[in-house]
């Protein structure tokens, strides 16, 4: 830590510190006292009343759905293959034949159709459409849900931030701090790891009570002063998983609770399950909850694995918008439904499609979005050999204008500057949010 | 006749099974009584009349080259002139800071120390109890020519050195061998090949990845330039990891806000694109050869610079120190040169820079890759820097001097008011949340009254294997910015509680863990309790830890679940999951 941060940090010692004060200091691992700080002001500050909280539903397609097979499927050109296309309920738009379901929900949404990234390989192009910006070997970004849980703290007896199902790229808060990574839990079926004692609740409070009474305190004698608060957080991690132990808030990971048929309105996957499980735990508080859906990487028999796909999200999508805007959810809940990049107009001999960044789709719905709408558009027929990748796609949307456009639609300015923990200036997205797309 | 044979093998037979409970019995009951100097660790000779070991403990053990050769009484000396030297200055800098320091820590907790930072885990039983017959001034040291020594270190900061070589990343399926790069670390390691020899056959690998493993420091950038070595990665990962220089802002533009200083060493300016760009260039010279994989060619590399109309052609250029390029024509073997010149500084700071954020599990400055040409990151770095370059890059030297220093050996508690500016200087030892895999080797070792090494049986290596994957997984890998400062995590606190790996290692298990030794073989409560702090936290417990703990036995209905609860809470210390 340098002198200039010594002495911000004294500053802030006094008064509330601003937040480039704050990530400056976190660089020292002084972000510590910020993070103990925000613990403390939990309670002092609450949500104003009325104000509704915003939030947000990623469903990700991992491996890369094909836009041919899901949101845009340019029937009866040289490339749609076996994809044909349905009406929908907005007039004149049309999507895939295998999403039946969703076509009756397509009025609340928006479709992007014209994403464009210039990541082709699966690791990278995951980075860079969760995080909105290309991998850096310097540091990490913070994927969407850190970003909003880091911009609005509060308390909450479970993690703010989870990840359903993750395969292999849950959200992470990066330089935001492991703070805001996403609390990992498998299909909702199951119960949540490592959340129940595996002794009695007497002989556990026992072996807190040596814990901290005895082991804790002779940890932190002689040592760095305010060790607790200003380093470890360990009691403070240790109440809070406490806290969620016994939370009855628990409830929301257990869809059992819902009826019969509504849980089979989703359908029967972890994917569909963990729809279901999110909207219950928006429902408790959580901020942001990601849900990932795998299989779409289809280099062969693309057709198949596609349709395979679209089984599974067609319900679970399409019911999941329902219970939310039954829920009076669907305002405040914007709902992000996309893979890390399309797939190739051209079948290949394997009758796959390859990975195809230059023009694809993503689906939006929900809190600031537009309803009905579809922004950009791809050429039926692109020449997938042109030296120009963008000269088929309408209206190109990269990624960091997508991010901008999401932040933008949660009310978070796109625009602030972070300063990473080495005092690196990184704007929340570089991009611009596209206002044809917000509400 | 028939009788008599009978009778021999009924003798036979017993007499196996006489052996085989001896055996079992000496497996089981191992760590928990002072053993005879016989058993286990050789300890190794001491040179004592060198006269360091009474100034402050420091050197005074028969120490090995990079042959595993003991090193001659010169070379000894020579060392501990270079801890001396060094000394001089950490305490010139704590004087002109105004901060006290701390006392010597106890020998057990530098042995924790440095278990933790070269092995990866806490020490074991097993070990301490054998340090125990040496002389008391002798044990750190003894402990750390063992463990400079010890496979499990070799492939621990190999895997470590390829974090930050190439990263984490899974790479392009077939081009690529990160297990195979990890192995051929792990072997430069143990032959203690020199830091200059290393980087040199890095940035000159030719071949296929497979055959000349160190080739996929090339391949791992394969899948971010179509099928080839990605020249602005390789930039990048060389400047952080070669010279110390975070340089990447200037891939896209030229430096405004006076972070990055360049150019000539008596005159610098503010970094530009083409500094990067220009370094860049170098790595086109890697051309993929398909099947043969990597060999030399010509840069060719052109870039459309910030504020440019067009694409231009940027030729290999370094970013400083200009006049200590060489006339190889070879342009990676030119840059390789340039890099291990003994006059570039800075690249032997980066090294050190490195190497001693693994001892002490914190960079010196802010970043372990951001050293400034022109900044005293800390006084301690060009020092090292220089005794580093004199003694031909020679990396267990290094290790050996560094953890020689007061600053490694110094407690990290004080009967003054610590605080983070005393940790700044090293006036007291600085806390440092563990890494997961340290964590989960410590959670394992502390299971086990004997090391767990290549040594062990393949069940309990497999176990550890697949419980560390699973545990690191759950607890939250940093990856490539593992050294970055932490807190503990909602999450870490219920694996720790409630998980699998913990629950395991502690739940009373005859054959295999810690607990049920203590349960079984344990003389009395004062030993399982001893036991059980050496094991896990590498300490001998307090009056006050004693009593209470003497308590909770006496009072159980259950002794073997009173031991489990007491491993539990050791288990779940904020001491069993920091460094101190």
């Amino acid at each position: 830590m340098d002198f200039a941060t010594r002495k911000a940090l004294r500053h802030a010692g006094d008064h509330r510190i601003s937040r480039r004060n704050l990530l400056g200091a976190a660089g020292s691992g002084s972000i510590l006292c910020t993070i103990s700080r925000a613990f403390a002001e939990e309670d002092a500050n609450p949500e104003p009343s009325g104000t509704k909280a915003k939030n947000v539903i990623l469903l990700w397609l991992e491996g890369g759905p094909s836009q041919w097979e899901t949101f845009d499927p340019h029937p009866n050109s040289r490339y749609s293959g076996e994809a044909s296309a349905i009406r929908t309920r907005v007039p004149d738009l049309m999507i895939s034949e295998l999403l039946p379901q969703t076509a009756e929900i397509m009025h609340h949404a928006t479709l992007i159709r014209s994403l464009t990234s210039k990541e082709g390989d699966h690791e990278r192009a995951v980075y860079n459409i969760k995080s909105g910006f290309r991998p850096d070997p310097t540091l990490i970004h913070p994927s969407i849900g850190a970003v909003i849980c880091h911009e609005n703290e509060e308390a909450a007896e479970l993690p703010r931030h989870i990840s359903i199902v993750p395969q292999n790229s849950p959200g992470v808060g990066g330089f935001l701090g492991a703070k805001y990574d996403a609390f990992k839990i498998n299909d909702p079926a199951q119960p949540v790891p490592d959340i129940e004692n595996r002794v009695s609740q007497e002989r556990n409070s026992q072996r807190i009570d040596d814990l901290y009474s005895i082991v804790e305190t002779e940890f932190q004698r002689g040592r760095l002063r305010k060790l607790e608060m200003e380093r470890t957080l360990h009691k403070t991690a240790t109440d809070a998983a406490l806290k969620m132990m016994s939370s009855e808030q628990l409830d929301a990971f257990d869809i059992s609770k819902e009826s019969l048929k509504l849980r089979n309105s989703f359908g029967d996957s972890s994917f569909g399950r963990g729809c279901l499980a999110a909207v219950r735990l928006i429902e408790s508080g959580t901020r942001c909850v990601e849900v990932t859906l795998g299989g779409w990487d289809s280099h062969i028999t693309n057709h198949t694995l596609q349709a395979a796909g679209c089984k599974t999200l067609d319900p679970a999508l399409a019911s999941l918008i329902n219970l939310l805007k039954e829920r009076d959810l669907l305002d405040s809940t914007l709902v992000i439904c996309g893979g890390e990049f399309g797939r190739t107009p051209r079948i290949n001999p394997a009758e796959g499609r390859d990975h195809w960044p230059h023009g694809f789709s993503m689906f939006l719905a929900g809190c600031g979005i537009g309803k009905g709408k579809v922004y950009g558009a791809t050429d039926p027929e692109p020449n997938p050999n042109a030296a120009n990748t963008l000269a088929h796609v309408e209206k190109p949307v990269t990624i960091s204008d997508l991010h901008a456009t999401i932040y933008t639609a949660l009310g978070i300015s796109p625009h602030l500057e972070y300063q990473t923990p080495i005092g690196r200036p990184i704007k929340r997205s570089e991009g611009q949010p596209i206002k044809q797309i917000l509400s | 006749m028939r009788i008599v044979i009978s009778s021999i093998v009924k003798l036979t037979r017993w007499s196996w099974l006489l052996i085989v409970i001896l055996l079992a019995y000496r497996f089981l009951s191992s760590g928990l009584s002072t053993p005879s100097l016989s058993q286990g660790l050789e300890p190794t000779r001491f040179i004592s009349s060198l006269g360091k070991t009474q100034q402050h403990d420091g050197l005074g053990a028969t120490i090995h080259s990079s042959t595993g050769e003991e090193w001659s009484i010169p070379e000894v000396q020579e060392i501990n002139r270079s801890i001396s030297v060094l000394d001089e200055i950490y305490l010139k800098d704590l004087k002109e800071a105004e901060l006290q320091r701390a006392d010597h820590a106890d020998w057990l907790t530098v042995c924790r120390r440095l278990s933790l930072a070269l092995v990866g885990s806490g020490i074991s039983l097993e070990e301490i109890r054998n340090l125990e017959q040496l002389p008391q001034k002798e044990r750190e040291e003894t402990h750390l020519q063992n463990l400079l020594l010890d496979s499990r270190h070799h492939h621990y900061w190999a895997e470590r050195w390829a974090r930050y070589l190439v990263g984490t990343d899974g790479g392009q399926f077939i081009t690529y061998r990160r297990r195979r790069f990890r192995i051929w670390l792990a072997e430069v390691i143990s032959e203690n090949v020199p830091y200059d020899q290393i980087v040199h056959d890095l940035l000159t690998a030719e071949g296929l990845w497979t055959d000349r493993p160190e080739v996929n420091f090339y391949t791992a950038t394969f899948d971010s330039n179509d099928g080839n070595a990605d020249p602005v990665r390789l930039a990048a990962r060389t400047a952080r990891v070669f010279l110390g220089l975070r340089i990447d802002c200037l891939q896209c533009h030229d430096d405004f806000l006076g972070n990055v200083n360049l150019g000539d060493a008596n005159e610098l300016r503010e970094g530009k694109q083409q500094d990067f760009h220009q370094l860049a260039a170098f790595f086109t010279a890697a051309k993929t050869n398909g099947l043969q994989g990597i060999k030399s060619g010509t840069c060719d590399y052109s870039y459309q610079y910030l504020d440019e109309t067009e694409e231009i052609t940027v030729n290999p250029k370094v970013p400083y120190g200009e006049d200590l390029v060489g006339t190889e024509t070879n342009p990676r073997h030119q840059l390789a040169s340039w890099i291990t010149h003994p006059e570039n500084q800075q690249s032997a700071r980066s090294a050190v820079s490195h190497v001693w954020t693994l001892l002490y599990g914190k960079p010196m400055g802010e970043a372990v890759d951001n050293l400034p040409l022109d900044e005293t990151v800390h006084p301690l770095l060009d020092a090292l820097a220089k005794d580093f370059i004199d003694h031909g890059f020679d990396i267990r030297r290094l290790i050996t001097v560094i953890t020689g220093l007061q600053a490694f050996r110094v407690d990290s508690r004080a009967d003054f008011q610590v605080t983070e500016e005393h940790e700044f200087h090293y006036a007291v030892f600085p806390l440092t949340q563990l890494r997961p895999e340290q964590v989960a080797g410590s959670i394992i070792q502390a299971s086990r009254i004997k090391k767990t090494d290549r040594d062990s049986s393949l069940l309990l290596q497999f176990q550890k294997l697949i419980a560390t994957n699973e545990f690191v997984e759950r607890f939250g890998d940093r990856g490539e910015d593992e050294f970055d400062s932490e807190h503990v995590t909602i999450t870490q606190r219920l694996l720790m509680m409630n998980g699998k790996m913990v629950h395991e290692s502690i739940e009373s298990n005859p054959i295999l863990n810690t607990t049920g030794h203590l349960a079984m073989f344990a003389q009395d409560d004062e030993m399982v309790i001893h036991s059980a702090y050496l094991c896990t936290l590498n300490r001998y417990p307090t009056e006050v830890e004693q009593e209470r703990f003497s308590q909770r036995l006496r009072d159980a209905d259950d002794r073997g679940k009173a031991i489990e609860d007491l491993m539990w809470v050791l288990t779940n210390s904020s001491e069993l999951t920091w460094n101190h």
